[in-house]
């Protein structure tokens, strides 16, 4: 690990002025950034530990919502009275997450911000556009199992690899930021960015803004369900996965908000989905018509080529379930 | 404020680049807890801080002021085992015995979550009664990796600790 400096600011302010620093890194819990750290594929010269601050608190927001504190830990957050009973697709998608010993440590706001788990961007003797603009893309044409099928560019085609911020984004969850220029809300539906010609860009956050916690609307009725599909059972992350808010009035869909994980570099939400859904009757040709809408421009890189028709039946076996109709 | 290591208070290192494993075996002399993998994927690191386990390798000592940890040697003593060291001797829940101070303490940890209702993803319902299966068990366990497979005496090490404890 290379030296850095390491402080803890004593305010919001303090935290934004020391992370305004492009070699500043905040730090949370740990998980991610410790073990880039290790591997110098992150290398800051200054830590600042922004335990420090009070922001652990979930609460129960305006309007009936929820709001989670950017420093609850993800085990906090999934054991909260009100997330299994009003929110439990997002109770399912962080504990589909990583171990108990991660959860314990990893936060909202760490975990929005995690960074991919594309071999080439962890491997620093690898070229990568991500780690290094300008370097290449090691995973175009090469191993590719984990990347994106939606949403990809000729520099980048890594996937968002987390749960947690797929769950949100099918809640339309709002991530709340403070920075230099005040306070700010961001849908996690755009919080993070696609790769484009920039990949190095993960999200939206600037220089010197700290993310204070997420908003969760006032809950919906209905079915909530998170799929993962994935190597191994546990532990391992999402080769496709999806989070489903979906409510039923008189045999015909009447909410379809729906999120996927391991498709591209973003939770994935497609709004034309919910309008495609909503006032129809389930059935498998149904779902398979939103399935062609999903995936109408993906493109497989070889490797992860069987994601494409993953993604279709998980979703089809989602909208089932949700929907109690027959495949 | 110091870090305190089995009721112990120790002062932390100067350099913040030590890992509270590293921290632990080289600094406290603590070497009961390992290091496999050193990135958060074996568990042979997993330590009580605060009563919760962690990986003590993807963690600082500087971020642990305050802190109170307990390793596998504030679990137990070769003479007075706790109720997990003992079952894992009498399940022979182990072969290298590299990963047991991990499984260890997190098995010490998950009795603690089963007890406060925290659901995993092997529960069928997010809102019930945990109830002690080996289903359970596998999935909290699953951050706890052991080489030599001996994964079927620890889950009944886990199981007969964790029916005791359900009594």
């Amino acid at each position: 690990m290379k030296p850095f400096r390491y402080s803890r600011p004593d305010s919001l302010d303090h935290a934004g002025q020391l992370t305004s620093d492009a070699d500043a890194r905040a730090i949370a819990g740990g998980t991610n950034l410790i073990d880039l750290m290790k591997l110098q594929v992150e290398t800051p010269q200054q830590l600042v530990d922004i335990n420090t601050l009070s922001l652990g608190e979930i609460a129960d927001a305006e309007n009936g919502g929820l709001s989670i504190g950017a420093l609850a830990t993800n085990t906090a957050t999934a054991a909260h009275p009100r997330v299994r009973s009003d929110y439990p697709v997002l109770a399912r998608a962080i504990l589909a997450g990583a171990t108990q010993q991660l959860r314990n440590k990893a936060t909202t706001g760490g975990n929005l911000c995690q960074r991919t788990r594309c071999y080439y961007f962890t491997n620093i003797d690898q070229p990568c556009n991500k780690r290094e603009p300008g370097s290449g893309c090691g995973a175009i044409d090469g191993i590719a199992r984990l990347h994106a099928v939606l949403g990809t560019s000729p520099h980048c085609i890594a996937t968002y690899p987390g749960d947690m911020a797929v769950a949100m984004a099918a809640l339309d969850a709002t991530v709340q930021i403070i920075g230099p220029a005040g306070e700010r809300s961001v849908p996690v539906r755009d919080f993070h960015r696609l790769p484009g010609d920039t990949p190095e860009k993960d999200n939206v956050l600037e220089a010197g803004e700290v993310i204070t916690a997420v908003t969760l609307p006032a809950p919906v009725g209905g079915k909530q369900l998170y799929r993962k599909v994935r190597e191994r059972s546990s532990y391992a992350f999402a080769l496709v996965s999806v989070a489903a808010v979906v409510e039923m009035d008189g045999g015909r869909i009447a909410r379809a908000d729906l999120a996927f994980g391991g498709l591209a570099h973003k939770p994935w939400h497609d709004p034309r989905l919910s309008e495609l859904l909503v006032g129809e009757e389930p059935t498998a040709a149904l779902f398979d018509k939103a399935a062609d809408l999903l995936l109408e421009d993906a493109q497989g890189y070889g490797e992860n080529d069987f994601k494409i028709p993953l993604a279709r039946r998980a979703l089809a076996a989602t909208l089932a379930e949700a929907t109690g109709a027959e495949l | 404020m110091p870090i305190t290591i089995n009721d112990t208070p120790h002062e932390l290192p100067d350099d913040p680049r030590v890992s509270l494993l590293d921290f632990l075996r080289h600094h406290a002399g603590l070497t009961g807890t390992k290091k496999g993998c050193d990135h958060g994927q074996c568990g042979a690191c997993t330590v009580l801080v605060n009563g919760m386990r962690i990986n003590s390798c993807l963690s600082l000592a500087v971020m642990h002021d305050g802190d109170s940890v307990t390793t596998i040697e504030g679990l137990g003593t070769p003479d007075a085992p706790s109720a997990l060291q003992k079952a894992f001797v009498e399940h022979d829940g182990y072969q290298c015995g590299y990963c047991t101070p991990g499984q260890i303490c997190s098995a010490t940890a998950m009795m603690q979550e089963i007890a406060n209702g925290w659901p995993s993803d092997a529960s069928d319902d997010l809102e019930g009664p945990i109830k002690p299966s080996a289903d359970e068990i596998r999935e909290r366990m699953s951050g706890n990796l052991c080489r030599c497979g001996a994964y079927a005496n620890i889950v009944a090490a886990i199981a007969e600790v964790a029916a005791e404890d359900a009594q």
